[in-house]
Parts: C-alpha cells; sequence; structure tokens
C-alpha cells in the first residue's frame, strides 16, 4: 500500500472514529445504572452491566406503546403520502392540461416553505378538524407536510418512462387507473422505495408538530416520550439511552437494507435527512 | 381547479377514437382533457391546499393581528404593529443573531468537512460502503436523541470534559451548556456532526460526474493535485455546492429541535435562536400573532438568503455537462 493510500486510510479511520463513538458511547451507557452514568473517569464498558434500563423501557413503561404509536403513524403516512404523491406525479407527468405548470409551482412553493413556520396556524386547522391530541392529527399533517417532495421526485421518474408502453396497453383496452396502477406503479419501484424510505423516516422522527399537538400520554411517539424523559433534574441518562436504542434500531435497520435508495433520493433533489 | 377546464387540447395519451357531433365532440374533449388528470391529482392537492396553502396564507393574515386563542374573544387588527414590535425587541434581536451565529460556525465547516470527505472517499475500494455508512449514520438519527447524547456529553462531568481535562490537560471544567458561547458551540458542534454526512453523500455523488477525459488532459498537461482540483473538479460539482450552500443555510435557519432538548433556550435564553423563540412565544405565551409575524419574518430571510446565494454563486465557467453532474 503506498504511502498516500494508507495516509488516507487513517484520516477516514480517524473521522469514521469520531462520528461513531458518541452511538458506542450510548449504548454503553444504555447498559449502566445510574449511579455508574456520570461517573469520573468515564466507563467506556459498563461496570456491572445491568439490563436494568431496558427491562423498565420494555416492561414497565409505556414504551412498547409509544413505540407502536409511532409505527402506526409512521406506516400510516407514509404510505397514504406515496400513494397521493404517485398519483399526483402520474397526472402532471402523463396528461397535458391548461394550468398544469401554475399547479405544480404552487406544490414547488410548499416544498421551499419550511414545516415549522405553519405550525401555528396549522395549529388552529387541526384545532377546528378536533383533531389535535390524536394520531390522525399526526397523519393528516404528515401526509400533507411530504406531498411535494414525493410529487417532485417521481414525476421525473414518470416522465423518464417510455410512453410507447402507456400507449399499447391503452390500446388493448386498459383504463387510465389500471395503466397507473400496473404499469407506471411496478415500472417505479426504485423511486417508490427511495420516497417510502425517506417519508418514513421523516415521519418515525418527527418531533415539532407532535410535540405541539399532542397532550396526553397515551398518544405520545416514540421522539416526544424519549425527551420527556429528560427530567428538570437528575436525568436518568441510561433509561433515555436504552429507549434511543430503541427507536433508532428500525432506522438504522431500514437505512443498512436501503442503502441504495438514499443515495438515488439524494441526488434526485433537495432531500435532507 | 377550475382553470384545467378553459382549454380544450387533448390530453397526450388520453383519446379515444369516438365519432361525436362536433358541440358534443367539444363537451366531450373538455371533459376528457381534464377529467383523467384531475382525478390523479385533486385527492392530494386538496390536503396539500387545505394544510400547506391555506396556513400559509393564514400565517401572513395572522401576523397582522392580535390572535385570540379563547373561542368568541375578537381579534383586534393591528396592521404591522406585531413586525414593528419584533423590530424593537432584543430578545428577538438575540434570537436572530443566535441562529446567524450557528448558520456561520455550522454551513462552512459541514461544506469543507463533507467535500474532504467525499474527495477521500470517492475512490472505489473495499473498505468505502463501510467508511460510507458510519459517517452517514448521524444523518438518519433522529434530532431528538443525537440532541439529547450531546446534553449528555457536554454534561458538567461529561465525556467531553473529561476528554479535555485528561487528554489535553485544561484543570477547569467547563459548564458548556450553562453560558452562552460555550451552548452555541455545543450545539454547533452537534449541527456539523449530524450534517457531514448528508453533504459527503452529495458530493461523493457529484463527484462521479466529474469528467474523466479532463482529468487525464490535465495530468498530461502537468497539472499538479492542487491545480487539477480547481481546474477541473471544482466546476463540475459547482452545482453540487451552491445546491448544499443553499439547503445548509435554510436548515441552519431552521435549528429548533437541538436547541429545545439542550439548552431550552437557556441560560435566561441566551441561546435562544428564531423558532424556538417563535415557538415560545406562540405556545407558551399563546401570542399567535407575534409569533406568525416572526414565522413570516423567517420566511422571508430564507427565501431572501437562498435568491442572494443564486445570484453570487452564478458561475460563467461552469460548463454544461458539470451543471448536469448533479442532477
Amino acid at each position: 500500500m503506498s504511502p498516500a493510500r494508507s495516509l488516507r486510510l487513517v484520516a477516514l479511520a480517524f473521522g469514521a472514529l469520531l462520528m461513531v463513538t458518541p452511538f458506542l458511547y450510548m449504548l454503553s451507557t444504555s447498559f449502566k445504572g445510574q449511579q455508574y452514568v456520570l461517573k469520573l473517569p468515564p466507563q467506556f464498558i459498563p461496570d456491572p452491566p445491568t439490563l436494568s434500563n431496558y427491562e423498565r423501557i420494555l416492561l414497565r413503561g409505556d414504551f412498547g406503546h409509544y413505540f407502536v404509536n409511532s409505527l402506526l403513524v409512521a406506516v400510516t403516512s407514509t404510505a397514504l403520502a406515496v400513494l397521493l404523491s404517485a398519483m399526483m406525479a402520474y397526472g402532471f407527468a402523463r396528461y397535458r392540461f391548461p394550468g398544469r405548470e401554475l399547479l405544480f409551482r404552487l406544490l414547488l412553493l410548499g416544498l421551499m416553505i419550511p414545516a415549522m413556520m405553519l405550525i401555528v396556524p396549522q395549529f388552529l386547522l387541526a384545532k377546528w378538524f378536533g383533531v389535535l391530541d390524536s394520531l390522525p392529527g399526526l397523519i393528516i399533517f404528515y401526509v400533507a407536510g411530504n406531498l411535494a417532495l414525493n410529487t417532485f421526485l417521481l414525476r421525473g421518474f414518470f416522465e423518464a418512462l417510455p410512453g410507447e408502453l402507456d400507449q399499447a396497453m391503452q390500446i388493448d383496452g386498459a383504463g387510465h387507473w389500471r395503466r397507473f396502477w400496473s404499469l407506471a406503479l411496478p415500472l417505479a419501484r426504485p423511486a417508490l422505495a427511495t420516497a417510502t424510505i425517506f417519508t418514513f423516516l421523516a415521519t418515525w422522527d418527527e418531533f415539532a408538530w407532535a410535540l405541539t399537538i399532542i397532550t396526553t400520554p397515551e398518544n405520545q411517539t416514540l421522539p416526544i416520550a424519549i425527551a420527556l424523559l429528560l427530567g428538570p433534574k437528575g436525568t436518568q441518562w441510561g433509561l433515555v439511552f436504552a429507549a434511543s436504542i430503541i427507536a433508532i434500531l428500525p432506522v438504522i435497520a431500514v437505512f443498512l437494507t436501503f442503502q441504495r435508495h438514499f443515495v438515488q433520493g439524494l441526488t434526485a433533489g433537495s432531500v435532507k435527512g | 381547479m377550475t382553470d384545467l377546464v378553459r382549454d380544450a387540447s387533448g390530453p397526450k395519451l388520453a383519446r379515444h377514437p369516438q365519432r361525436v357531433s362536433r358541440q358534443a365532440g367539444g363537451a366531450m374533449k373538455l371533459w376528457r382533457t381534464w377529467l383523467p388528470p384531475a382525478l390523479f391529482i385533486a385527492p392530494g392537492f386538496l390536503i396539500f391546499l387545505v394544510c400547506i396553502v391555506y396556513p400559509m396564507l393564514q400565517a401572513a393574515q395572522m401576523s397582522l393581528f392580535d390572535w385570540k386563542l379563547v373561542a368568541g374573544a375578537t381579534s383586534n387588527f393591528l396592521g404591522f404593529d406585531n413586525y414593528i414590535r419584533a423590530f424593537n425587541d432584543p430578545r428577538f434581536w438575540l434570537a436572530l443573531s443566535n441562529s446567524g451565529i450557528y448558520m456561520a460556525f455550522t454551513v462552512p465547516p459541514q461544506i469543507i468537512l463533507g467535500l474532504g470527505v467525499a474527495l477521500l472517499l470517492k475512490d472505489k475500494s473495499p473498505a468505502q460502503p463501510l467508511f460510507r455508512v458510519l459517517y452517514y449514520l448521524p444523518v438518519v438519527t433522529s434530532w431528538v436523541v443525537v440532541s439529547l447524547l450531546f446534553k449528555y456529553l457536554f454534561a458538567d462531568r461529561g465525556l467531553i470534559n473529561f476528554a479535555l481535562d485528561d487528554l489535553l490537560g485544561a484543570t477547569d471544567k467547563i459548564s458548556w451548556l450553562a453560558d452562552r458561547w460555550t451552548a452555541l458551540v455545543a450545539i454547533c458542534a452537534l449541527g456539523v456532526w449530524k450534517g457531514i454526512g448528508w453533504s459527503m453523500m452529495i458530493f461523493l455523488a457529484a463527484l462521479q460526474g466529474v469528467p474523466k477525459e479532463l482529468e487525464e488532459a490535465a495530468v498530461i498537461d502537468g497539472a499538479n493535485r492542487w491545480q487539477r482540483f480547481l481546474a477541473v473538479t471544482v466546476p463540475a460539482i459547482w452545482p453540487a455546492t451552491i445546491f448544499v450552500t443553499i439547503m445548509l443555510v435554510i436548515g441552519g435557519f431552521n435549528v429548533f429541535a437541538s436547541v429545545l432538548v439542550m439548552t431550552n433556550g437557556g441560560p435566561g435564553g441566551a441561546t435562544e435562536v428564531l423558532l424556538t423563540y417563535m415557538y415560545r412565544q406562540a405556545f407558551e405565551f399563546l401570542d399567535f400573532g407575534y409569533g406568525s409575524a416572526l414565522a413570516v419574518i423567517l420566511t422571508l430571510i430564507v427565501f431572501a438568503l437562498s435568491a442572494l446565494q443564486l445570484t453570487l454563486f452564478r458561475n460563467p465557467e461552469a460548463t454544461p455537462s458539470a451543471r448536469r453532474a448533479v442532477r
């Protein structure tokens, strides 16, 4: 190995260490008893290791319930947002009609507005809908918030599909919906995968909106429940990080499985994780 | 939706060969022009209009009122009073400067370090996928979790103080989160740590688009590494750099969860950023009108900065092929 190459490897490894150390330390702390979490010098390997944090999170706390809430909200929002976005993207890509560009531009405007800017009027809207402090209240606004980006992403993909297949199916007498459902959607699978992953992660991790509208513990999602473990003083760090590990495991699993789609999604447009 | 009906040019693929009288044909054609796309677009677009566009307009409207949340109470029209109030509010300026500081100390490091890692990683090697995953891991982890993690690392008896004490021999313990400047350092450190992987990923993709022939030609011409970087790589990744910069600036002004979790704007409001200040005005003091005015100001700042960057960064040397690199 040339010296330049080994130097490069060392630099990369050093950087990677800085990236990963906080995670490893978090993992280690999740196995520590409360009296050891802020001990000096810090323990990198918990001694004695304990499973009590996980036991309390998994068996005695309501975290199973919060996990189910998060999963329910993320899966439903993702399914709805991706389906509705795919339909819109197909409508914009496959048909020519007056006002098309105007509508699409309006959608792009939604892409530029930071989500937090709308939180006050959206709160009033949710109140008017009667969905404050409910999972549907989360789902509706998560779907709405993810439409613009996904439509933008998928429209490009649908436009790149060859029109001949569509025409052939049309000659065979297939209607608009069948051409969308059994031709365009299966062909767009890679783009749909990208859209699904990003929407799932965004909704799984969402914090501000849930913090705003959820008030009763039984409707909490994981980010809220974890943030609320932060006591005014004397935070139970072992507990916090056991819960955090459980919350990020699905994310890491999804990320490792679909890595390839991440790169595609990032380069396709303005996606920020 | 009604403007879809006005014109009658047929949809690209939706024409069936049918014989109909001219008059009925017009109506049928009209019907066929807008109905199929409308059925595809309407469900999602209606949600978008109700939950995004309408609140956008309402935010602008609310910012002109002393908005009363209580049912029955009348909201007074204030005109631009909420904006004038912001202008005279020292806490607003403090929050604005904190947001600006956050931006200034997170955007350049993310670009430089992200590009640096991407340059080191761009050649295919057995270790490349592993490094890519490790650098990207913080990006996919939720803000709440990493903010708690950094709060723990920067605690008085935390790992950072231990490392400074033990490795660098600093004797004074720093109460990182108890002072404005050190707390901002901790918050910025989190922002950079979490964001490097994202800009690395964008730059990695852009570097794939650097034309190989140009690189080889530059080698033949005797250009050294640095000259090749400036003459070949930089123009090719310029569009990606613009994209990354704009997104990071927008992201910098959107910092919220990390501040809320790490310092909650404290001590005494000293680390409040625009979004936490806006959020507090609206949901703690229930001053929805003032909160909306702050939201509108922030939106205008973000738009103005994006437009400014687009004009500043326009590079005449960027070739068409370079521009394509980021697409």
